[in-house]
């Protein structure tokens, strides 16, 4: 199991946010992490995450210089795995910056669809522990069903494609707290798994996994 | 299944003689006693189940704050929950750097009330959600409020306090609790002078006079004695996360017999 492998990783740094316990949990899984703050180092990354707190609009923005290497990355096959605010960056839009007045911003677009709101009847943030249920196969979550993930956020992924909702979580309804476009190398957590004790850790683990490229 | 109910362990953190990184925990409101180190209690805490982790800094120098961030580094390695850094924030650049160090979310008392523009400016470089504002309430029975709670036939407001509570504001802390939201915290700590120390349980009145009025997560602070405190401050205030020290640290209760006590009472917690 823990068998040393020559897995690299690239965290993409972007500016914001609390890197550290990302780096660490994939240090935990053997795997050779870099915290990149230049789009041309992805390319030669078995792994690309894209990690992120704070607004949409913002985040689209700082990651900007990156569009280019990330669609490269994701055209090769290079596995891409997006964390919160990461995640809906993969979407098409977000009603988050349509409120803000900022108007349209631009996703990826890599999983078509759009981020929503959470109905005003529900506090928001949606803060803390809640339960992950699997919708179909994927190897992001291998051994992982039923089980609790701490969430942070108040816009949630509303894919297009029902069958890109890899799994769903409950909250006032029932939201995909991990997407995947058809390919599967292309997939995001709405939760944090590096905040997510030995759950996230184990997705963490099956990340690197699926990144290796012996495998 | 829902969202949980937060248990969380917080730890106050001090510089020993040797200059090392050390916990304190109350005894009987005042006597500190040494309780262990703190990535040692982290490690623990995050294996026995702990939902979040609170580290307070209570040292006063600026050699004791580069200590703690060092200590805030080693346990983010360690510990993959959210992780809540608090004291003696009170400029932007005291934010970014602890997140910087690991954590997660900070939290800010009397930066916050002595220039309330500090939340906006947190929540807008880095994002409501690691705003969490903290405030340290004292009831008042005078008539000097804005916000009045019924408590064994008296009617109380309660102040908002700094240093302790040894020195009071003449804020309101429902009024300041509804600010510091519109300003954008993402988060509300509230401790109680009265009820801390006191292992009587969490101060309910005032904890849910908070609830009520804000719409952000709410953490109960001070006074759990048990874990069917905690169910009381779940169940009458509405409290989303309760927070416990010296419970946990001198060994009364683990985490897990105290989820199993909320569960068995149907309160849903992480298991």
């Amino acid at each position: 199991m823990n068998r040393s492998r020559d897995v690299s990783i690239a965290i993409v740094d972007y500016g914001l946010g609390n890197l550290r316990s990302v780096k660490s949990g994939l240090e935990r899984a053997d795997a050779t992490v870099a915290v990149v703050d230049d789009p041309g180092a992805l390319s030669t990354a078995d792994g690309v995450v894209l990690p992120g707190v704070g607004a949409f609009a913002e985040g689209m923005d700082n990651a900007g210089p990156y569009r280019d290497a990330i669609r490269e990355v994701v055209e090769t096959g290079t596995p891409l795995f997006g964390i919160c605010l990461g995640m809906q960056m993969l979407l098409t839009g977000s009603e988050e910056s349509t409120h803000a007045g900022q108007g349209d911003v631009e996703g990826l677009d890599l999983v078509p669809g759009q981020n929503r709101r959470f109905s005003t009847e529900m506090t928001v943030p949606h803060m803390g522990w809640n339960t992950l249920s699997v919708e179909r196969e994927h190897p992001l979550l291998e051994g992982v069903d039923g089980e609790y993930a701490y969430f942070v956020h108040s816009y949630y992924a509303d894919p297009d494609d029902d069958g890109a909702a890899v799994a769903t979580t409950e909250y006032g309804e029932r939201f995909a707290s991990v997407v995947s476009d058809d390919s599967g190398q292309v997939f995001g957590t709405q939760f944090h798994p590096e905040k997510s004790g030995e759950t996230g850790l184990r997705i963490l683990r099956n990340f690197v996994e699926l990144a290796d490229p012996t495998r | 299944m829902a969202l949980t109910k937060r248990i969380i362990p917080c730890i106050d953190v001090d510089v020993d003689e040797d200059g090392d990184a050390a916990v304190y925990t109350g005894v009987n409101f005042e006597d500190l006693e040494y309780t262990g180190d703190p990535v040692e209690m982290a490690k623990a805490y995050n294996e026995a189940g702990a939902d979040e982790f609170v580290f307070l800094d209570i040292t006063a120098s600026a050699e004791g704050r580069e200590t703690m961030l060092d200590t805030v580094e080693e346990v983010a390695d360690e510990v993959f929950i959210p992780l809540t850094v608090g004291g003696g924030i009170r400029t932007r650049d005291d934010i970014k750097e602890t997140l910087r160090a690991g954590a997660d979310k900070v939290s800010i008392n009397t930066g916050a009330i002595e220039r309330p523009d500090l939340i906006a400016e947190g929540a807008a470089a880095f994002g409501s959600q690691c705003i969490v504002i903290s405030v340290d309430a004292r009831r008042r029975y005078d008539e000097q409020g804005e916000y009045y709670e019924q408590i064994d036939g008296e009617s109380v407001w309660f102040e908002c306090t700094v240093k302790g509570g040894r020195e009071g504001t003449g804020i309101d802390v429902v009024e300041w609790a509804q600010e510091a939201e519109s300003r954008g915290a993402g988060e509300l700590f509230v401790n109680s002078i009265d009820a801390d120390g006191t292992k009587e349980g969490y101060d309910v009145p005032v904890t849910r006079a908070v609830c009520d009025a804000v719409s952000t997560p709410v953490i109960a602070s001070s006074g759990c004695g048990s874990p069917e405190h905690m169910a009381e401050v779940f169940e009458d205030a509405g409290a989303d996360a309760a927070l416990a020290a010296s419970i946990f640290h001198f060994g009364e209760y683990t985490i897990e017999e105290t989820k199993a006590a909320l569960d068995e009472r149907g309160i849903p917690v992480r298991l």
